[in-house]
């Protein structure tokens, strides 16, 4: 089973630790039982545990690393489109998948 | 298990006290018209690197890294080379590494007669220098207490938050427990972490300078717009830079932080140390944060690291000057697809094929063997890459640090 990686237990994300399709079941390692993906996500991003409502922190390491701006749910990818910077506002402006710019103008 | 005191192997003893892990010949050229000549004067010459500045006007930062890097540990001699009308003024730059023991010489291309001239002269005088850094050459044997490591991350991605920084941590711990010296840096990399940072501090002096160096690190960033994270780390899952930078934090192990160093400046004494390298407000307000990964390895050999861990999940290439890099990822895809370039799979904690204490030592041992003349990879693949850029930091007051 693939599995995800929650750092610390105050947290309401995971690390998933390989590519994985929706609807699979991924085990918990570092938390407890397992969880289903809503989405495909890939390895090294991250996975919500619980739902998270709109506004929320987002926590990692036991720490908040930004907000959730639109509700959450538990199993979906947590990135760009649904999670920004209490500090840079750029990083809402790139490419969801690539992380590439689209503000600099290339003519 | 060997006794981390009983590590050692032989080293080069400078006059200042400090032991440098190679007795290297350093070009150093003054200005971006000197570039090439500095480059074909150390070209075939496996011990002989070359970094410079290539602005024609002047800057006390640079200056000051420069001369910290002539006097590094692992350097052994110093030839400058100008072109002949630039601001920076490689006689003083061969002057100060005289006073502090390297033969040392210096020249212009334009009295020295131009490319070709310029060339064979500098070949000769490399030669010369390198006799004479051979002959006076004080070898003694060195322990991890003579150590100074650095660390740095490049293109990271979420691994590198739960695998290659914490065996990074879990290392420097024993070279801190060793008596060892250990520097890492990006504190643009610890936004939104102040109160975690100030907990580690040693003493309320420490926890002092934190504060400040957190606060300069968030205040420049809001400033200039621009905060360190890439589209690689976004690509790699890493979502905001209050992500990456505990991710990064993590590379500081766990024990208590003795205080804050500017570039050019080294620890007083051993222990774990944050190095800034954030430009300190100025009517120009001109360098970004962290232009690139090279330039804060720059800022780090310039602490008087002799060696130099970089933690790359997405995979990095670069090499470094003067010190010797280390490549770490923890992320297994990468170790697999650029095997020639990493030197250490620290992804094996993920899996559980290695516990985190058992990664440490592993990771000392190649450490220690480096140290003792092997290459990492990227030395043998030739990598020296370097940057040396406009910036400002006030001229720090020789306190806590030590001017090198």
């Amino acid at each position: 089973m693939t599995q995800c990686f929650q750092i610390n237990s105050r947290d309401n994300t995971a690390v998933l630790l390989d590519d994985a399709a929706a609807g699979e079941e991924i085990e918990i390692v570092g938390g407890a039982g397992t969880i289903v993906l809503r989405q495909d996500i890939e390895y090294g991003h991250k996975i919500a545990l619980v739902d998270i409502p709109a506004g929320a922190a987002v926590i990692k390491y036991g720490i908040g690393i930004g907000h959730s701006i639109q509700p959450i749910r538990a199993g979906d990818w947590v990135h760009l489109h649904n999670c920004a910077s209490d500090y840079d506002e750029r990083s809402a402006t790139l490419d969801v998948h690539t992380g590439a710019v689209t503000d600099t103008v290339y003519e | 298990m060997m006794n981390l005191q009983e590590y050692s192997w032989r080293g080069y003893l400078r006059a200042d006290g400090r032991k440098g892990i190679r007795n290297l010949v350093l070009v150093i050229y003054t200005v971006e018209c000197a570039q090439h000549v500095a480059h074909m004067i150390a070209r075939d010459e496996p011990d002989t690197h070359v970094i410079g500045f290539p602005g024609c006007y002047d800057n006390q930062y640079a200056v000051r890294l420069m001369l910290a890097l002539a006097r590094h540990p692992n350097i052994g001699a110093v030839l400058a080379v100008g072109l002949g009308c630039e601001y920076t003024q490689p006689a003083k730059i061969a002057e100060i590494a005289a006073e502090a023991g390297r033969p040392s010489a210096w020249f212009y291309i334009q009295q020295a007669g131009g490319t070709a001239k310029s060339i064979a002269k500098g070949k000769e005088i490399v030669a010369r220098l390198r006799a004479e850094s051979a002959e006076t050459a004080v070898i003694v044997p060195m322990t991890l207490a003579d150590l100074t490591v650095g660390a740095e991350c490049g293109g990271s991605d979420a691994t590198s938050g739960i695998a290659g920084n914490p065996v990074t941590g879990a290392f420097y711990d024993l070279l801190v427990d060793a008596g060892g010296t250990a520097v890492f840096e990006e504190t643009v990399e610890m936004l939104g972490l102040k109160s975690i940072i100030l907990d580690r501090a040693a003493l309320p002096q420490a926890a002092d300078q934190l504060a400040a160096a957190y606060e300069k690190a968030e205040w420049y960033c809001q400033e200039v717009r621009q905060y360190s994270v890439a589209p690689g780390n976004f690509a790699g899952g890493l979502t905001t830079i209050e992500d990456k930078s505990m991710g990064a934090f993590v590379k500081g192990g766990s024990r208590p932080i003795q205080g804050v160093v500017k570039v050019g400046e080294r620890p007083s004494h051993p222990g774990l140390w944050i190095l800034d390298s954030v430009p300190d407000p100025h009517f120009m307000q001109f360098g970004y944060t962290n232009p690139n990964d090279t330039e804060g390895i720059m800022d780090l050999i310039a602490s008087g690291a002799q060696i130099i861990l970089f933690i790359t999940g997405r995979g990095s290439v670069i090499g470094a000057p003067i010190s010797l890099l280390i490549k770490i990822t923890g992320n297994s895809k990468t170790y697999r697809h650029m095997s020639g370039d990493m030197d250490f799979d620290a992804s094996r904690v993920l899996t559980g094929e290695l516990s985190m204490p058992a990664a440490a030592r592993e990771l000392l041992e190649m450490v220690v063997r480096i140290a003792s003349g092997e290459s990492s990879k990227s030395e043998a693949l030739g990598h020296r890459e370097y940057f040396v850029m406009y910036k400002h930091q006030d001229t720090p007051a020789l306190v806590d640090g030590c001017r090198v």
